[in-house]
This record gives structure tokens, C-alpha cells and sequence, in this order.
């Protein structure tokens, strides 16, 4: 588990994981809040189904596609938490291929 | 239109749009991320506490000046912009708020490196990350994971090593892939070393903190492999003769990096074959000039040289850029050779840290290749029974490459099991052909359309 250094002073957002509400720290890279958060996996893989987290968190491994507001395929390690954020899970059958 | 249009805002690319306007330059730099700072200086304009600046140390620090200096340089600046095409005529990209095209006289690709992709059985199990990628963590949101294990090989896995001492966590062990042989292949390159003997003695410290920090310090390690089901739940390995096994829910991989290459690949400029660094490398000059005239490139996406080494190349080439483009600038001589004195040390990095052979091109035939399209080692060992002769012919045959991270983690692993295989040189075999757009983009954001929901709900 990614756990904190320092309890956290900054401002807490609501945010919506497959519809359950979670407080993320305003601002904070959305990968790394989700996985300090215990959201695991981020995805599951077309092709196998199996699991996946971020691997590089610098935008070239794409492991952490998630859906954002209703926008699949975002990285997440490239996005901020903001709130109101609307996150779901990608399974294997989201269509990777829009992306391309 | 603008003079210089910039991708990239780490040392290379904040240090060239800085000496740029200073030359009277019209410059805007594009950066996919909220901040300036790069991979080194992640998230360095965020204030931090004391405690989180001392474990990151004052490496990291030295990115706070330099981030400054650009934000009040009056170079244009678009964070949060992932470019995805490159031309004579500018570039275009994406932006949560609307992207969109920018004329420019001269393009400088300043994208940095990426971690060498690190194929081992297990690396695509939740709990398994890069080295680099935990010092992101650490950088972005202060947190850290407790009795992870790290593997491999290089200043970059022992630095976060050491950062996660520093933050009192405990490190289950550290499984050094370095090969026996690399000292000795490395000591004939020690006389350039000891031009940076401060860099030198950097790395021994860190060495030396590490073993004597108590931490299982296993050396000489093969033979890479990891267990769980639905997430990481142990690490395999060989050392000393012996096979090993520990129980662990965390992993960091580090086989040193290489230049993030597909914006070059994709706009067609001529690369080659590094074999020290093992890896395809964009060809340029002293000043940063690529083998297309208005195409620049600085920093580490030109070829591994480090931070100091890639501000200094982001300064030659904005001189070189402003004299291209008749604006005149001062004679580089001096920057040059303080730019050579800071790579002479890389020759004896790249042979230290280059990893082994069976690293490169993995042997086990179950380790998947592709992480996007789960292709493994046996797939291509196969296709290539069946006569396919490269790379692109690859990809018709398994897909691999055709994931949306278009072949960023699996083209250099292709190219060195194909080029084991075949007996056939990584020149002869050559790298997947890449296209625009460098990242994948929507039909939506082609057009520029935002890509960030406003609907009254933030
Ligand atoms: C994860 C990681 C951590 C590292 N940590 C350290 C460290 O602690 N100490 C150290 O000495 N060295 C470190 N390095 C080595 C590092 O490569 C250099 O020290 C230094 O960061 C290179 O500077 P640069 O300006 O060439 O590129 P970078 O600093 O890598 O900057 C490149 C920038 O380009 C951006 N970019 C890339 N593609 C696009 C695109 N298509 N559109 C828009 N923007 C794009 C990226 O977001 C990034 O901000 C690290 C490398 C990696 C990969
Ligand atoms: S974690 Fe690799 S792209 Fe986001």
C-alpha cells in the first residue's frame, strides 16, 4: 500500500470511483491518488482481462486508462484530481482502439 | 507564427525557451503536464515541506531556480498539452480546455527519456512498477510503499533506494542486476569518469549507504520473476548459485533509461543504432540540429547525457536556432565544452549499467513482450519460425506495437530478441515505422475540441 509521509494539510475534493463517493487531495496526480486511495486495478486488459496498475506514472505505458466523466481511455497519470470527478474502472472490452 | 515551438518542459526544454527570449526569441513550450520541471524536477514549483525537500534531496531542488527563471521569462507556456504532431509548419495538440495547431519557424523536441521497458515473467501484475515511477510518487503526492523489493540496475534504482530510506521506509531487499563482467568492461572508460569525479563519488556514496544500511543487498542477480494471481505476491530470482524466493506486494524495476524517440521517428528524421546505450537515437550535431532543417532536438530524447548535460544542450540550441534564423547570438564555444566535460562520464555509466543480455532479449517464452496486447516472447519466436522478417511485420502478425502506447514498451525488447534470434544486427533490423499522431488523440480532439467535461458540476 502507497501510504502518505505526512499527514495531508491541503484541501480534500469529492470524487465518484464507479459511483462511490471518495475524498482525493485537490490538485494531487489522479494516479497517484487513486492508487494511495486503494483503487485497484485501473483496468482490466482487452485482451486477457487481467489487471493492470500504473507501471511508468509518466504518461508512456498507458496501464492507467481510466474512464473520465463519461471519456474512456484518459491516463490517469497524467491528469489532477479534481472535483466531481466522475471515475469508472475500464474491463477488458472498452474499445481501446478509439483511442488510436 | 511563432519563432520556436518547444515540446518538453525539463532541463532541456526550460533552459531553451529561458536563453531563447533572452535572444529576443517569439517562444511557446508545450508541456503534457500540469507543471513545469520535466522527469528529474517532477512537480518542483509545489511548495513542500521541509522533510520532503530533504529526501528528495538537493538534486532535485536545483530544478527551482531553473523552473522560476522560465515562468518569468515571457516564453508562452501550455502545460497540460500532449502534442501529438510535428512538422515543417509548426504543431498540434491536445488540451483539456481545446487543443489546437501553432505555425513556428523551427520545432525543439525536448521529451526526456523513458525507463527501459524491463520484460521479466510477472511485470505486468498490479504492484509491479518502475523505480522511476515510485519517485514519482514520492515527488507528486509525498507517499511511499512500505517492504517493497527493487530490482536492477543503475544511478536512478539506487537513488530512490536511497530517497526511500531517507523517508524511513523499510526496502525488503535490493536485487542488483548489474553483470560481473561490467566493472572490468567499464574501467577502461574510467579516465572520462574521473573528469566528474564529484558524479562518481555521488554514485559510490549511494552504493555504499545502501549496503551498509542493513537491506538484503543481493548481487549478481538473474533470472527475474514475478508471482501472484490478481497483483504481485512474490519475487523469484538467482544469485550466488542459488535460486530464491521472497514474498513482496511491491516491486520497482529500473534498467536505466532511453530516449523517448517517437516524436523524431515520427517526423522522419534520420536515427541510428547506440550501442553503448542500446538503443535508437535521433541523429544531431553539437548544437542540437536534427537531419531535418527546421527539426531540433536537446536533452535527453537526443541521447542519454543527464539534467546538467540536457540544460546545457537546450542553451546551445536556442543560440543555434536564433543564428539559423538570423537573430544573432553569441559563440557557444564555451557551453560546448562545459557540455563535454559533463558527458565524459557517460561512456563508463552506459558500460557499468548496460543490462544483461538476457534482460534485453528475455528468454523465457512466457514473458509477455507487448504489455498492450499481452504478445510474449513465444509469439515472436514463433512468427519469426514462420519467416517474419522485422519489426513492422511483427505487428500484422501479432499486433504487438499496435496498442495505444504504440510500441513505446515493446519495440526495444523486439528488437533485441529478433536481433538474438536472427543472429542480424539491431541496425539491420531496424524499429517499428512510426506515425503521427505520436499519442493516440480522438476525431474530437483532432478538431481541438476540449477534452474536460464543464457542465456546472466543478
Ligand atoms: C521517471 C524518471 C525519473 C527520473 N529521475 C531522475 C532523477 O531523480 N535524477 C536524475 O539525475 N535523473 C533522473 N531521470 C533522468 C532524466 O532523463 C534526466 O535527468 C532529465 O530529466 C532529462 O531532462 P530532459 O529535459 O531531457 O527531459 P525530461 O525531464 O524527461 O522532460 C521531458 C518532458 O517532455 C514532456 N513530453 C514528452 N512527450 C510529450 C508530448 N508528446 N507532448 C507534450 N509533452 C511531452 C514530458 O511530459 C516531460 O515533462 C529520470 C528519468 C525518468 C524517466
Ligand atoms: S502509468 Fe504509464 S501511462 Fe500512466
Amino acid at each position: 500500500m502507497f501510504q502518505p509521509l505526512e499527514p495531508g494539510s491541503g484541501p480534500r475534493v469529492r470524487v465518484f470511483l464507479d459511483d462511490t463517493p471518495v475524498d482525493l487531495p485537490e490538485g494531487a496526480n489522479l494516479a497517484a491518488a487513486l492508487l494511495t486511495a486503494g483503487f485497484s486495478p485501473f483496468r482490466t486488459t482487452p485482451v486477457s482481462g487481467a489487471p493492470r496498475l500504473p507501471f511508468c506514472m509518466m504518461g508512456v505505458c498507458f496501464d492507467c486508462l481510466i474512464e473520465i466523466d463519461g471519456i474512456p481511455n484518459r491516463q490517469a497519470c497524467l491528469e489532477q484530481v479534481r472535483a466531481g470527478m466522475r471515475l469508472r474502472r475500464q474491463s477488458g472490452a472498452a474499445n481501446l482502439e478509439a483511442a488510436e | 507564427m511563432i519563432d520556436l515551438a518547444i515540446i518538453g518542459a525539463g532541463p532541456a526544454g526550460l533552459a531553451a525557451a529561458i536563453e531563447a527570449r533572452a535572444l529576443g526569441l517569439r517562444v511557446t513550450l508545450y508541456d503534457e503536464q500540469p507543471g513545469p520541471g520535466g522527469q528529474i524536477y517532477r512537480d518542483i514549483t509545489r511548495p513542500r515541506s521541509d522533510r520532503s525537500a530533504a529526501i528528495l534531496g538537493p538534486d532535485y531542488l536545483a530544478g527551482r531556480p531553473l523552473a522560476k527563471a522560465f515562468l518569468a521569462s515571457g516564453a508562452g507556456y501550455q502545460p497540460r498539452a500532449t502534442v501529438w504532431r510535428i512538422a515543417e509548419d509548426g504543431l498540434s495538440f491536445t488540451a483539456p480546455e481545446g487543443g489546437g495547431d501553432q505555425a513556428a519557424a523551427r520545432v525543439l523536441v525536448a521529451t526526456g527519456a523513458m525507463e527501459r521497458p524491463f520484460a521479466v515473467p510477472g511485470w505486468t501484475l498490479p504492484g509491479v512498477m518502475t523505480a522511476g515511477a515510485a519517485q514519482i510518487m514520492l515527488k507528486t503526492t509525498g507517499t511511499a510503499a512500505d517492504g517493497a523489493v527493487f530490482v536492477g540496475t543503475g544511478p536512478l534504482l539506487y537513488l530512490v533506494a536511497c530517497q526511500y530510506l531517507d523517508a524511513g521506509m523499510t526496502i525488503a531487499a535490493i536485487l542488483d542486476t548489474t553483470t560481473k563482467g561490467a566493472l572490468l568492461g567499464a574501467a577502461s572508460h574510467l579516465p572520462g569518469a574521473l573528469r566528474r569525479p564529484g558524479m562518481l563519488m555521488k554514485g559510490l556514496r549511494m552504493l555504499r549507504r545502501l549496503r551498509r544500511s542493513g537491506v538484503p543487498f543481493h548481487r549478481g542477480v538473474t533470472d527475474v520473476a514475478f508471482e501472484g494471481d490478481q497483483a504481485l505476491s512474490a519475487v523469484r530470482w538467482t544469485s550466488g548459485g542459488t535460486a530464491h524466493r521472497l514474498e513482496c506486494a511491491h516491486a520497482f524495476l529500473h534498467h536505466g533509461v532511453i530516449p523517448n524517440a517517437n516524436m523524431t521517428m515520427a517526423a522522419r528524421a534520420s536515427h541510428h543504432w547506440d550501442k553503448a546505450q542500446a538503443a535508437w537515437v535521433v541523429d544531431r550535431d553539437a548544437e542540437g540540429r536534427s537531419s531535418l532543417p527546421w527539426l531540433f532536438v536537446a536533452g535527453d530524447g537526443g541521447g542519454i547525457a543527464g539534467a546538467k548535460a540536457a540544460a546545457l544542450s537546450g542553451r546551445i540550441a536556442a543560440r543555434a536556432i536564433a543564428r539559423d534564423l538570423d537573430r544573432g547570438a553569441p559563440d557557444s564555444a564555451r557551453l560546448l565544452r562545459d557540455y563535454a566535460a559533463e558527458v565524459a562520464i557517460r561512456p563508463f555509466l552506459d558500460r557499468l549499467y548496460r543490462p544483461a543480455p538476457a534482460f534485453l532479449a528475455p528468454q523465457d517464452d512466457r514473458t509477455v513482450i507487448c504489455r498492450c496486447e499481452e504478445v510474449t516472447r513465444g509469439d515472436l519466436a514463433r512468427a519469426m519460425q514462420e519467416g517474419c522478417p522485422g519489426p513492422n511485420q511483427f505487428k500484422a502478425f501479432c499486433r504487438a506495437g499496435m496498442g495505444p502506447c504504440q510500441g513505446r514498451m515493446c519495440g526495444p525488447t523486439v528488437v533485441s530478441i529478433m536481433s538474438e534470434i536472427s543472429g542480424r544486427s539491431p541496425e539491420d533490423i531496424g524499429y517499428y515505422r512510426i506515425r503521427m499522431p505520436v499519442k493516440p488523440v480522438t476525431l474530437a480532439e483532432v478538431a481541438g475540441l476540449p477534452t474536460e467535461r464543464v457542465d456546472g458540476r466543478n
